[in-house]
């Protein structure tokens, strides 16, 4: 592809005109919206979608004889066969619906934990963990007598690889790793972390939600054993994700929760369950959610992440080199496989001040821990001021970014 | 003035810049921690009573300049006073900064709180309100949990 017919393949200013809070203000200023990390916009398109689900199409799936629980059904499963294409399952009885990337390691420390890890066993995570992909692994090793090792990480922000092959022992039940760091924007070398792994008989999850809406993920290539994500993260609803599972893992698991649709017969003497993934989704679903998901799966298939990998690879490189030559700031996390995540500290201000005076100009940003409090005890600071990158935003976006940090300096030097 | 220049004013640059008692008091008779889960302001107030009036106060920690700055002028604020007159400061200014925004706040309840009124902006700011109070809170809970000692002896 020539440069021109890719920039006609991705023109950022048709895409912005898809989501309608792009055009709105914040304090009498242009919404920057910088947080994509935290949760992302939402296209028109999910949002007619969820309308005309509740307007048209709402009843409760699976056990309806009606036309609306039919078609209900009928979109929701189709939602799943889309979450199945876009991460290249073989089945869709792998694709597990959830909460959110939460839920999905939540499920998976207990259906999996709770029936192969023992006393002594052995659990895997990084020193990036988001919060929710260290306390179930915490919880799970306390129950069972188990123990948590963490891999740990560079001054830049990598992996260090030699310590995690280490680690791997005959003890070793799980590792359960970030794909993409939400508070330094690592990439990690997941591929090589399951081969690794699986050299030694141990299954791996990976935390996908903040890859999820920037890379194409191949679970058969990768070869990962579960692979979790949230629908918020990829411009869908809050309240949905997924969990991807190897049938041969799930088909072992015990239920998670219990209820209504997850069972196939029930007795006060014995209950038989469902089938995958049924087995796992007790109770009436987020069916809007679900529908919405898909939805959001197909807007961003249809821009491709091939085009939003190069865009917002631009973008990342423009905004850390910008960012870079700002006196007195420091970008935290510099590892070379980078996601648009760019947390950064200043010299004279606290993170929480650089986030209001920003906000002040309508720019959107995250400050704090960002639910990472032993990444920010590692570089040992507080906290960061994150800028996170979608496709939607832009190079002005960024230059308003660093003109709302001159006015950090003016008033704190 | 822009409203975060009301916020982050000259006085309350120069608290957080040069925070007035930031040190621990050596003898403390009561002391507390002030944490903020969310986004991780944390202070350490430590108190030396004598009777019931604040003989020496001081405080150490990390957080925004806002946080930072309300801590270092509390204890400019109390250091000197009865328990009592700290906890009336309290109030004023919990009081102050709470209140609702476009609601009017009487010139004599800013006046009252002295160079603390210099933090009166950040009522305009819902997200940073607890910021401005942690260190309050702070004091309280080393307050309280001297009355709470006494009254268990009692």
């Amino acid at each position: 592809m020539t440069t021109l017919e890719k920039e006609i393949a991705f023109d950022v200013s048709t895409v912005r005109k898809d989501f309608p809070i792009l055009s709105s203000s914040v304090h009498g200023k242009p919404l920057v919206y910088l947080d994509n990390a935290a949760t992302t916009q939402k296209p028109q398109i999910v949002l007619d979608t969820l309308i005309k689900y509740y307007t048209e199409q709402n009843s409760n799936i699976h056990r309806g004889v009606h036309h609306l629980s039919e078609v209900a059904t009928f979109e929701y499963e189709k939602a799943r066969g889309k979450v199945k294409n876009l991460l290249n399952a073989a089945d869709g009885k792998e694709i597990v619906f959830t909460k959110g990337t939460t839920d999905g390691i939540n499920l998976v420390a207990h259906s999996y934990g709770r029936k192969f890890v023992t006393t002594g066993d052995e659990v895997i995570i990084s020193a990036m963990e988001h919060h929710s992909n260290i306390v179930p692994w915490q919880l799970l090793c306390e129950e069972r007598g188990a123990k948590l090792n963490v891999i740990p990480m560079s001054d830049e922000g990598e992996l260090l690889m030699n310590e995690f092959e280490k680690m791997l022992t005959p003890k070793t039940k799980i590792v359960s790793v970030v794909y993409v760091s939400n508070s330094l924007g690592t990439i990690n070398p997941i591929k090589k972390i399951i081969d690794l792994a699986h050299a030694n008989g141990t299954p791996v999850l990976i935390d996908g939600a903040q890859s999820v809406a920037h890379m194409k993920v191949d679970v058969r290539a990768l070869d990962c054993d579960f692979f979790v994500f949230s629908g918020h993260k990829i411009f869908g609803p809050t309240g949905i994700g997924a969990l991807y599972g190897k049938s041969e893992w799930l088909e072992k698991m015990i239920p998670y929760q219990g209820g209504g649709d997850m069972i196939r017969s029930v007795t006060f003497e014995k209950t038989t369950f469902n089938d995958l993934p049924f087995k796992f989704e007790a109770g009436t679903p987020n069916i809007a959610g679900g529908i919405g998901l898909g939805a959001a799966i197909d807007y961003v298939q249809k821009i491709g992440f091939e085009a939003i990998g190069e865009y917002e690879h631009e973008l990342l490189e423009y905004g850390s080199d910008i960012l870079q030559s700002v006196h007195g700031l420091r970008i935290i996390g510099t590892a070379k496989e980078k996601a648009s995540v760019i947390s950064f500290v200043m010299e004279n201000a606290h993170p929480h001040d650089i986030g209001t005076i920003l906000d002040r100009e309508g720019i959107a940003i995250r400050t704090g821990h960002h639910c990472t409090q032993p990444v920010m005890l590692r570089f040992g600071i507080p906290a960061t001021a994150r800028a996170s990158l979608s496709l939607y935003n832009t190079k002005e976006e960024i230059d308003a970014l660093v003109c709302g940090i001159e006015k950090v300096k003016e008033i704190f030097g | 003035m822009s409203e975060v220049n009301e916020l982050y004013q000259q006085l309350i640059l120069e608290h957080n810049k040069s925070p007035r008692n930031f040190k621990k008091i050596e003898n403390a008779t009561h002391d507390a921690d002030g944490y903020n889960p969310l986004c991780g302001d944390h202070y350490h107030v430590w108190l030396k009573l004598e009777g019931d009036r604040i003989a020496d106060i001081g405080f150490q920690g990390n957080g925004c300049a806002i946080s930072k700055s309300s801590a270092s002028m509390m204890t400019t604020a109390v250091k000197g006073t009865t328990i009592q007159e700290a906890k009336e400061m309290f109030e004023k200014f919990h009081s102050v900064i709470m209140t609702k925004i476009g609601d009017e706040i009487p010139e004599e309840k800013v006046e009252e709180l002295g160079s603390l009124g210099a933090l009166v902006g950040v009522r305009e700011f819902p997200a940073r309100i607890k910021c401005a109070s942690l260190a309050w809170h702070t004091l309280n809970a080393a307050l309280n949990n001297s009355q709470k000692s006494v009254s268990t002896e009692n």
